[in-house]
């Protein structure tokens, strides 16, 4: 039989700063192009989006097929793919990137462009992509389409001058995106009849049908009863199923073929099998090589995740296990603290990645948590020549086993208007930047590039960053690698006794300075007992700072008569609650919020 | 074990003004209010009749607001309409509660002679000072003179209210209000010292909220209540008066028997705007809007079933509060289980930790345990099984 025609087909993603209408421009496009109603647009995607949270898999569609009807009279395949939008994930982004032949940039007509804008279209622009601009939210008062058209020649050079004008939450200039998409994206190329090639650029498990791999063929076919092997991998499985999206549901059909995007099931049951980035190719009939760009994500950051009641370790287990069938990325392996008990050390590709799962073990398994501080991976160059990747501060050798550390460095860059220059280059010098360089945007906008600690940027930079340029900075990096650094470990130890979970590396300049705002911090969580309690820092046995709990005088209500009962009850009941929040370390009862307190130092802002 | 015993309690919602600190349900009504609340509460009181079928009436008390704004005659009405109703014990302890200036000594004459026994004066302060920032109506003078209407009168059993930790107090401070009341002759044959809580809600709250309690008018600190609270039982002591709880002081046999009901878990009906009743394993409170209780007083009740866990913990948590503690007898004879099967660990955790005391009899809490009674309390609670 034919193959599909690959004239007809585009593959595209959007690409847009956080905010300046990615989501809204991908739902008309969707509704437009005539795949769902606008009513059952919403019916439709909310259904299934609760299916799919049900069932614990992607929240967000991944990929959607539509078939547009354009004015040369003809129909064509879009296939729409969406990419996460954060830093945290800028590899799966890139893999998403290489799945399509172009790329729609959406600039707010207020906002200009920003950090995530440049960063996103250098991407897209290193995976030949071609990308063509629409400016976004022309209704609103404050849209200067004309300067954000400038600015774009300028600062990207793009051509911009014929970009489509719209407001995508209103409907408006839909047209002239969807025409564009037809004349400005390139159709695929590759050949139908060559070696099956395709890029994995995502995949979800399914309890039914096993991990859905999300896939684009570059070259050759592949159909049911395909017997595929995971190039990285080295997975070998029968294909079940192939078949492309439609809105939030898979649709099954004969064959996917070169210049297509679409889903493979082969009852794969492990989705650590199923790497993205990785190439599917026949078993029987190998391409050559696999495609470029295959990386094996590494875990940038990790922190101690343990279950507020002990009892609760299993069911923490299952749920990162049930977290990891969809995401790979997640990396989770038992620990054991003397102040928390047993728990997991887990591994995050950045921060948001770690408050993401966070948040769904806690929303979705509806687990109680006790976190410690992320941490990032430090190399510890030993005498002996070994060298670790510590990942937790506890189990940093003694002093006189290391010859020196590395800490990870990444190169960032801050997009902000001329008057926060000051004060963020202030906020860079204190978290350990080495300034590199500052290029004005335009007349009033700059681009200040610097190098900076990762473990300076994991805690709360973002939102100094934010709270420094009254929310006008943005922000962008990339890890560039590891540098030699003079860093300790900091202990905290609570009525003389060190607390594992609390302790953590810092730069040995700022270790005086944590260590004071950490015992404070402590001594406004830590309440008071029965005894004086001292709370100390200290760095490799030496005391820097100390505060202390002093002990309880009184705790009594004056009053209790008849009526009083149910209220006095109540306040003891709340008393109790409060203890069974508390993880004993010795004889002091510590608040669990009390171990991520160290996250909340800069009380500067 | 349950007796036949029943107590009564009587809820009197009014009062010339709201004071600052007070979150009690009270407040200012004209004299047409209070007929109208008289009838609603005897109307209650005889469709409660069923209630206190079969039991002795062992204490009634008049509790509020200010139970006093009722004129004798009032009193009268109710105390003659339960005599009719419900059989009172000729020993009864009949407690009122009284606000300086609020009552005239024809009133006090009346209240004696329509039977109660027991009068309970909020004089909360002896400085004019404190008086004024705490919102009360009265000064020391007008306190002196109700006292002696009130032994004129005829009361043998005279409670005075003071209130410690006011903003702005030292322990010297407190020490002057206390010698005053210790000069009254006669003494008081008993005391109530409380410390001030600041209850949301309450001007108070609201004033230190906005920082108002600051220099010379700081909270007294944990340091110095606790101080005024070891001082208060120490010269109280000495003059002959014996703590038998947390926040009072009585001259030997004139422990406020009704009080004491509610800490070892008598059975008490409430009566009246809001007010609350145990009934065997039947917690209840009553409407607390007035305007649907002076329209329909038997509506609105509440109730709630105490399991045995929730008795166990109220018969800790109240009998603490209580000098003489827990008795251990009174325990097994009302759960069928010891206090040490129960709470072995717990007592001796607190034993060890010199809060608690254990003997043959029962347990108690130490001084120290007296300052951290919500501690103590807090770990008699028990898991859900």
């Amino acid at each position: 039989m034919a193959h599909t025609d690959q004239s007809k087909i585009r593959n595209f993603c959007i690409i847009a700063h956080i905010d300046h209408g990615k989501s809204t421009l991908a739902d008309r496009i969707i509704e437009q192009t005539g795949l769902l109603t606008s009513r059952e647009m919403q019916a439709q995607v909310l259904d299934n989006m609760e299916l799919e949270r049900e069932r614990g898999i992607t929240i967000k569609a991944q990929a959607v097929r539509t078939v547009y009807k354009a004015k040369d009279g003809q129909e064509y395949i879009f296939n729409l793919i969406d990419t996460p939008g954060h830093v945290d994930f800028n590899y799966e982004v890139s893999r998403s990137l290489a799945a399509c032949d172009g790329a729609i940039l959406v600039v707010d007509a207020a906002q200009g462009i920003e950090a995530q804008t440049l960063a996103n279209v250098y991407l897209a622009l290193d995976h030949d992509l071609d990308v063509f601009p629409v400016i976004n939210k022309i209704d609103l008062p404050s849209a200067e389409p004309q300067r954000v058209i400038d600015e774009i020649e300028d600062v990207i050079g793009l051509e911009a001058q014929d970009a489509p004008l719209i407001s995508a939450k209103n409907g408006i200039g839909i047209d002239e995106v969807l025409e564009q998409i037809v004349q400005k994206v390139p159709a695929p190329k590759g050949d139908p009849n060559a070696p099956l090639q395709a890029l994995i650029f995502d995949c979800v498990y399914d309890s039914y049908k096993g991990v859905i791999v999300f896939c684009r063929i570059m070259e050759g076919t592949v159909k049911k009863g395909t017997e595929i092997l995971m190039m990285a991998t080295g997975a070998r499985e029968e294909v079940v199923e192939v078949g492309y999206f439609g809105a939030g549901q898979f649709i099954p059909c004969e064959e996917l073929s070169a210049g297509m995007v679409g889903y493979i099931t082969a009852s794969i049951k492990n989705v650590k099998d199923t790497a993205v980035g990785d190439t599917v190719t026949d078993a029987m009939n190998p391409c050559k090589e696999p495609l470029p760009g295959y990386k094996k994500v590494l875990s940038m950051v990790y922190c101690g995740i343990y279950p507020a009641d002990g009892a609760k370790y299993p069911d923490l287990r299952d749920a990162l296990e049930k977290l990891q069938l969809n995401d790979a990325s997640l990396f989770y392996e038992p620990e054991t603290s003397i102040a928390l008990g047993f728990g997991f050390r887990c591994g995050f590709l950045g921060l948001l990645h770690l408050e993401i799962i966070q948040e769904r073990l806690e929303r979705e398994y509806n687990l109680d948590l006790v976190t410690t501080a992320p941490g990032v991976v430090y190399k510890v160059h030993k005498t002996n020549g070994d060298v670790i990747e510590l990942t937790n501060p506890s189990n940093l050798p003694d002093p006189s086993e290391i010859e020196y550390m590395e800490e990870p460095i990444v190169s960032a860059e801050i997009m902000v208007t001329s008057e926060f220059i000051g004060s963020i280059m202030e906020l860079c010098q204190e978290r350990r930047g080495r300034y590199l360089g500052m290029e004005y945007i335009e007349g009033t906008r700059a681009l200040l590039k610097y190098e900076l600690p990762l473990n300076e940027i994991i805690y709360d930079f973002f939102d100094a960053l934010k709270s420094r340029s009254r929310g006008y900075a943005s922000f962008d990096y990339d890890i560039k690698g590891y540098e030699q650094s003079k860093l300790v470990k900091l202990d905290i130890l609570i009525n003389r006794e060190e607390v594992d979970a609390l302790s953590f590396i810092v730069h040995a300049d700022s270790a005086y300075e944590r260590g004071r705002k950490m015992c404070e911090k402590l001594k406004d969580e830590i309440p008071r007992h029965l005894f004086e309690i001292p709370i100390q820092a200290a760095v490799g046995g030496k005391i820097i700072a100390r505060e202390t709990v002093k002990a309880m005088r009184k705790d009594v209500l004056a009053k209790c008569y008849g009526g009083d009962i149910t209220r006095k009850k109540k306040l003891l009941e709340k008393q109790k609650e409060g203890k069974k929040r508390m993880r004993q370390v010795g004889n002091v009862e510590i608040p669990q919020k009390a171990f991520m307190s160290v996250l909340k130092l800069d009380d500067k802002d | 074990m349950k007796d036949d015993s029943l107590m009564l309690y009587l809820h009197v919602p009014f009062c010339v003004k709201k004071c600052n600190y007070c979150d009690f349900l009270s407040f200012a009504s004209g004299d047409d209010t209070k007929e109208r609340y008289v009838d609603a509460l005897c109307k209650e009181l005889v469709g409660r009749k069923q209630e206190m079928l079969g039991r002795r009436v062992s204490s009634i008390f008049f509790g509020g607001g200010t139970p006093s704004l009722l004129s004798h005659a009032r009193i009268r009405r109710i105390l003659d309409l339960i005599r009719r109703i419900a059989y009172v014990d000729k020993n009864a302890e009949i407690t009122m509660e009284c606000n300086p200036g609020t009552a005239t000594f024809e009133n006090l004459k009346g209240y004696r002679e329509a039977g109660v026994n027991r009068l309970s004066i909020g004089l909360q302060s002896a400085s004019s000072k404190e008086l004024k920032l705490l919102g009360r109506i009265h000064d020391y003078r007008t306190f002196l003179k109700t006292y002696q209407d009130a032994r004129k009168a005829g009361f043998l059993g005279v409670n005075v209210d003071l209130m410690s930790a006011i903003p702005g107090q030292d322990l010297a401070a407190f020490r002057e209000t206390l010698e005053s009341v210790l000069g009254l002759s006669p003494q008081p044959e008993h005391l109530s010292v409380y410390s001030l809580i600041l209850e949301e809600g309450t001007k108070f709250w609201q004033w230190d909220q906005e920082g108002r309690f600051q220099g010379d008018l700081a909270i007294p600190s944990e340091e110095v209540d606790r101080a005024i609270y070891a001082d208060t039982r120490e010269r109280l002591t000495k003059a002959g008066y014996e703590q038998y709880e947390i926040s009072n002081y009585a001259k030997p046999g004139f422990e406020c028997r009704h009080n004491l009901g509610y800490w070892t878990r008598r059975d008490y009906l409430g009566l009246g705007l809001g007010a609350a009743s145990l009934l065997s394993e039947v917690r209840y409170q009553n409407e607390t809007d007035i305007g649907k209780y002076l329209a329909d007083p038997l509506a609105g009740r509440s109730a709630q079933t105490l399991s045995k866990k929730d008795q166990m913990e109220e018969f800790l948590f109240l009998g603490l509060r209580k000098c003489k503690g827990v008795p251990k007898k009174e325990f097994l004879e009302c759960f069928g289980s010891s206090l040490s099967e129960v709470y072995s660990a717990v007592i001796e955790k607190n034993v060890s930790n010199g809060l608690l005391e254990e003997d043959e009899e029962g347990i108690r809490l130490t001084k120290r345990g007296m300052d951290l009674a919500n501690y103590v309390c807090a770990q008699f609670l028990l898991d859900e099984v």
